[in-house]
């Protein structure tokens, strides 16, 4: 077995050796890292996207808009790279539709993080899949195939705001059973079981 | 009184760090403090008449265990190298995490003798390999089997019986990954288990020449005296492999030196000094001097060095004896105002390393802080703008913008991989070939790139939306981010100019490691010495602090 070490030295070397600079390549070396340690085959999809990008063209999404289309298919590492360093202003878009991304496995972990950045949870649809990025602590995904994916015909990308996933009722209920660990204070032990001085108004 | 930290600009120049020396900071005397109460046990020594063979040591606390596995090999004289060429070593180890298994020996039989080109797994923390000194190694077996102790000179003149060319760890070719182990109290330090495997090593060593000689004449063979043991330690040849890893570490680069200056500052703002402090320093002090004076080396640049660290001790000697009373406020201080102005870069580290010995209270609490998370401040926060990383800029790096880069001179060096052994490797830009495919490690360079690129920018742009157009030097505009959290994690200086001396960073990270007797073989790479004087595995439970100064050498 390659450790993850191992992989994310060699990721980013070979990604400056096919041409993207240092510090991408230690963006992508990260990434796959990451992807690895979750259980998700980025090291198999971006050893075939540089298979291609040899002989296919892919473009440039420098500049992050609320829709992203575009006739030749998104370079997922330019793309990704955009993506997290204008975080900021792509979360007040709330949500975010990108057209025709190449390999959309090596543009999820540049979200991920950005999940992380932001505090917020991110939804992400590539066509079928999804994608529920938790902080950069893990993704929950109906994606198990471990299948390369060479490209998805639509992304959306959804902002979670900070709420439970339970309602009030749930809350309550559960807080009930919480309470049989309580000790019902007599008037005695109120006075002598919390430590504080029995004057609380000087 | 309040004592500023030393200022990075002066204590980060590479002629600076390359003058720095062990310390009570120093990974190796902090893993022997934190392993004094652990079982050492040596589990497994099959090892044929001629030494060769399979052992297994290992230290164990509550459920905890690690394991050494040695492998002993037979190798013809020719084939022994230290260099990182080599392919056949003498000896093998791995360490192992827990018991191993039979099947787990006789799996890493199968790959730790072959080092770069076996597969570990993630059971196997650290691995390395060694090579007898051949000057050493046959007069202790030989004398051993005569019945008789070998020549203390001729062991004086190395210091160890065993020579490691490299110690592994970090998930390199399939080890453990640090993330598995990180959260270990007993590994808090930085590279704790590289330094138990050393240790644990040289008592291999020791071993393994008592074996041979019992075998060679069991009725006449003598075991190695105890302090003829203590008084040897591990030698370690290293080359250019460890320099980049202090450019890539810049927090952990920090936190080193950040440990080092908090202490310098602690002291130097202790007013009274007690008497018995007062006595620690200048006992360590004085009995060190046995280090410097039996330090042994061909190196015109290390002989230089010595000779001035003797003078200049002796000169410092003379001003305690005859103009010195620890008895004024601020005694530290004041030493360390008389030897800034008065002695030398060499000396001066020197006598900051000895400053530490008295005070446990300080140094324990931050050996715990010298490691880092580095992955924490790898995202760059996008939303500063230009006028924060101007800001940054000029003030962090400006000894690095006055480099002029317009120079042949200034550009003379390029780091690179090399093909074969996969380790970095430096070379001329002008005549070598191999120069477009630099590795990241000129960072004064690209600083510098960086700073004439920002220019003509808006100071409102955000960083964001610069890097667009200018990834091309992302990587340094991470380490600006991470230099402004962190004061010492850049070296303030050149690393490709024709001036660069690569065995000053070399020097500098082994001195973190707690090396001594620093032997350059060439500007690339050089010898040390490790453990040297150090309590045998057995005599752990309750040893000498100070035991680097008590080495018979």
């Amino acid at each position: 077995m390659r450790s993850f070490s191992e992989i994310d030295t060699t990721v980013k070397r070979a990604s400056k050796g096919v041409g993207f600079s240092w510090g991408v390549a230690e963006e992508v070396g990260k990434n796959i890292r990451l992807l690895e340690m979750f259980g998700l085959p980025g090291l198999k999809n971006l050893n075939q996207y540089f298979k291609n990008i040899k002989q296919k063209k892919f473009q440039n999404l420098s500049l992050i808009s609320k829709e992203n289309t575009s006739k030749i298919p998104y370079c997922p590492i330019v793309a990704g790279t955009s993506f997290i360093d204008q975080i900021n202003l792509a979360e007040e878009q709330k949500e975010i539709i990108i057209e025709n991304m190449g390999f959309p496995i090596l543009f999820l972990p540049f979200l991920s993080r950005a999940s992380e950045i932001i505090g917020k949870r991110i939804f992400m649809n590539i066509d079928d899949k999804d994608f529920l990025l938790n902080f950069n602590q893990s993704i929950y995904s109906n994606y198990l195939s471990g299948a390369i994916i060479e490209k998805a015909n639509i992304i959306k990308i959804k902002f979670l705001e900070n709420i439970n996933s339970f309602d009030e009722k749930d809350w309550q209920e559960i807080y009930k059973l919480s309470e049989n660990t309580f000790v019902e204070e007599t008037e005695e032990l109120k006075k002598s079981a919390a430590g504080a001085g029995l004057t609380d108004n000087d | 009184m309040n004592i500023e930290l030393r200022d990075p600009k002066k204590i980060m120049k590479l002629s600076k760090l390359g003058c720095f020396h062990q310390s009570k900071l120093s990974f190796l005397r902090s893993f022997l403090k934190e392993f004094k109460d652990w079982k050492y046990n040596r589990d497994l020594f099959d090892l044929d008449d001629q030494g060769f063979g399979r052992a297994v040591y290992s230290f164990s606390k509550n459920k905890r265990i690690y394991s050494l596995v040695c492998f002993a090999n037979k190798i013809n004289d020719e084939e022994r190298s230290d260099r990182v060429i080599a392919t056949k070593w003498d000896a093998a180890f791995a360490l192992h995490d827990g018991i191993p298994t039979k099947r787990d020996i006789d799996r890493l039989s199968q790959n730790v003798p072959k080092q770069e080109v076996g597969r570990m797994s993630y059971k196997e923390l650290t691995l390395s390999r060694a090579n007898k000194s051949v000057r050493i190694f046959n007069h202790v077996v030989e004398s051993l089997a005569e019945g008789k102790q070998p020549d203390k000179q001729k062991l004086s003149e190395v210091g160890y019986l065993y020579r490691t060319t490299a110690v592994y760890g970090s998930g390199k070719f399939g080890l453990a990954d640090r993330f598995r182990i990180k959260n270990r109290e007993e590994i808090y330090g930085p590279f704790r288990l590289e330094m138990m495997l050393v240790y644990l090593v040289r008592q291999f060593t020791f071993d393994q020449v008592n074996h041979i000689a019992k075998n060679k004449n069991p009725k006449a063979a003598v075991e190695l005296d105890h302090e003829i043991c203590r008084n040897l330690g591990i030698g370690n040849s290293t080359g250019l492999g460890m320099a980049p890893f202090i450019v890539n570490h810049p927090a952990l680069l920090n936190n080193w030196v950040f440990a080092r200056e908090t202490a310098l500052k602690k002291i130097r703002e202790i007013k009274k000094i007690k008497s018995e402090d007062a006595k620690i320093f200048t006992n360590c002090l004085k009995k060190s001097l046995k280090n410097v004076t039996s330090w042994s080396t061909e190196s015109e640049f290390q002989k230089n060095k010595i000779t001035t660290l003797i003078s200049d001790l002796n000169k410092f000697l003379n001003f305690l004896e005859k103009e010195f009373l620890f008895e004024k406020d601020f005694a530290f201080n004041e030493i360390y105002l008389w030897i800034e102005k008065n002695l030398g870069d060499e000396c001066i580290e020197y006598i900051v390393s000895m400053m530490m010995e008295p005070y446990d209270d300080i140094i324990e609490p931050l050996v715990g802080k010298m490691s880092a998370e580095e992955d924490k401040f790898f995202n760059i926060p996008t939303d500063k703008t230009i006028a924060d990383l101007r800001s940054i800029l000029e003030n962090k790096y400006s000894e690095i913008l006055k480099i002029d880069f317009s120079k042949k001179e200034s550009n003379q060096n390029f780091w690179f991989i090399s093909k074969n052994k996969e380790e970095p490797r430096l070379a001329d830009r002008y005549s070598d070939n191999g120069s477009e495919l630099e590795q990241p490690l000129a960072i004064a360079r690209d600083i510098s790139k960086l700073y004439v690129r920002i220019s003509n920018v808006k100071n409102s742009l955000k960083v964001g939306r610069f890097l667009i157009e200018n990834n091309d030097l992302r990587h340094v505009v991470r380490r600006v981010f991470i230099t402004n959290l962190f004061p010492y994690a850049e070296i303030q200086d050149n690393t490709i100019g024709s001036k660069l001396m690569p065995i000053d960073m070399l020097r500098f990270k082994l001195s973190f490691f707690g090396a001594i007797k620093f032997d350059p073989r060439s500007d690339k790479w050089l010898r040390i010495c490790m453990f040297q004087g150090a309590p045998l595995p057995k005599d752990l439970k309750s040893f000498d602090d100070h035991w680097v100064y008590n080495s018979l050498n």
